[in-house]
């Protein structure tokens, strides 16, 4: 049996991540929920200031979309706890640096799937416009996502480990991600709001700088992480 | 002619917070045994397993297993060991052949492996239910097709018959005597001493993590 290099094991645990996914959509069903509440929240909490709640718009997709990942990032490491599956894994064996890729990216694309569905809620409940075009609100959409995702399944592994893992996850993780989560807020408010200082350039080379610096302390130190 | 080692520990110790789980454990498994490891609850039969899967490093000690050191390459280690532990390795929400073809794939095996696998344990490649409506005796067997689908040199199972029926366990003995003739050096921890007695070679009797008797 010929074994499957770093790539092909990503994929292979790509695929499997996803298809848990969809088969425990009540899981993914109460995140798009959670984040749609947190959005209505934010708005109910702010008053009917529309210009206010326009202008904070990418503030509050953002902070949506944090509090969601906890949740997210701690259902992930829950399915590998149950029956020691992760330890499984690490016995078949497979390099565990493509455990961290392929449930950090599944991660990312669960976020950014949940963010692109959550655009059109800001638009009909902030009457939020889309200035910039649709291809650089993906763009910060798709690298806030890796930015939260990378730190997010670092510290979700750590935090696996632990009796308070749902406080323990958020207190490592909010803390680190507050550049990338300045960097996404503003950036989104650039898009819905315009840039004519071309600031929005910027914004996206520092989430770029944190998304390689993240994802390549991930892929180095996951493997510490989950060896005993 | 004297057969090579396959397992070799020497003054292993194991230590989970204030309590010893082995206690400087020197053991040689020569290729192709097949071990019975028999002992109370507590006495360090799963930790030696675990040890040897490089489940859990060990606190003082070295563990060679067909020769490699498993301190300083265990992914080498874990591509010739298999092991069948407590926990099943499986994901609920997946069904039988969803699980085996992930671990078919990571393996490098042909795509029918993991129904061939599953049929040799009686269960149906068709029943696409998650594990999660499995019965204890289903998951135990999938959990075996994870290991024959593996066809590790060293099989390592503790209580591989816990939660089987009777055709359960006849099966798993028959599995079990196929992988010994096919030259899988076996240790297998069981309270079911005669059963044990009747599939392995050698014995090796721990008390609180100590080897008190080996026997041929």
């Amino acid at each position: 049996m010929r074994r499957p290099g770093l790539l092909a094991s990503t994929w292979v645990l790509f695929w499997k991540d996803l298809l848990l996914e969809w088969r425990s959509r009540a899981r993914v069903n109460a995140l798009v929920f959670f984040s749609l509440a947190t959005l209505l929240l934010f708005s109910f909490a702010l008053g009917p200031d529309t210009a206010l709640l326009r202008r904070n718009a990418g503030g509050y997709l953002w902070l949506a979309l944090l509090l969601s990942s906890v949740l997210a990032l701690g259902e992930s490491f829950r399915v590998e706890r149950e029956n020691s599956s992760l330890e499984g894994l690490r016995l078949v064996p497979v390099d565990t640096r493509s455990i961290f890729l392929a449930k950090g990216i599944a991660n990312a694309v669960l976020l950014a799937a949940l963010g692109v569905l959550l655009v059109p809620v800001l638009v009909a409940l902030l009457d939020v416009r889309i200035v910039l075009s649709w291809g650089r609100l993906v763009t910060i959409i798709a690298l806030g996502c890796l930015a939260i995702a990378a730190p997010g399944t670092l510290y979700g592994a750590i935090a696996s480990h632990a009796r308070a893992r749902d406080v323990l996850l958020p207190l490592l993780l909010f803390p680190i991600l507050i550049p990338a989560l300045v960097a996404a807020a503003k950036g989104t408010a650039l898009v819905f709001e315009g840039d004519p200082m071309t600031q929005f350039p910027s914004w996206i080379a520092l989430l770029g700088s944190f998304d390689l610096l993240y994802w390549g302390l991930g892929f180095v130190l996951f493997p510490r992480v989950v060896e005993e | 002619m004297e057969l090579a080692p396959a397992l070799q520990l020497h003054e292993v110790s194991k230590r989970f917070g204030a309590r010893w789980a082995l206690v400087r454990l020197s053991l040689t498994v020569r290729r192709g045994t097949a071990l019975l490891l028999t002992g109370h609850n507590g006495s360090g039969k799963t930790t030696l397993l675990r040890v040897l899967a490089t489940a859990v490093r060990p606190s003082a000690g070295k563990v060679e297993v067909l020769g490699v050191d498993a301190a300083r390459d265990p992914e080498s280690v874990r591509a010739q060991v298999g092991l069948l532990g407590h926990a099943n390795y499986v994901y609920e929400d997946l069904s039988g052949l969803e699980n085996l073809a992930v671990l078919a794939r990571l393996l490098g095996a042909p795509a029918s492996a993991g129904s061939e696998a599953l049929e040799r344990l009686g269960l149906s490649p068709k029943d696409d239910r998650p594990v999660r409506t499995y019965s204890a005796g289903m998951r135990r067997r999938l959990a075996l097709a994870r290991l024959f689908l593996k066809q590790p040199a060293v099989a390592l199972l503790d209580e591989p018959f816990v939660e089987l029926d009777p055709a359960g366990v006849s099966e798993l003995e028959a599995r079990i005597r196929e992988l010994h003739a096919a030259g899988t050096t076996l240790v297998l921890a069981t309270h079911h001493i005669e059963q044990g007695l009747q599939l392995c070679t050698d014995r090796l009797h721990l008390e609180q993590g100590r080897s008190i008797a080996i026997a041929a």
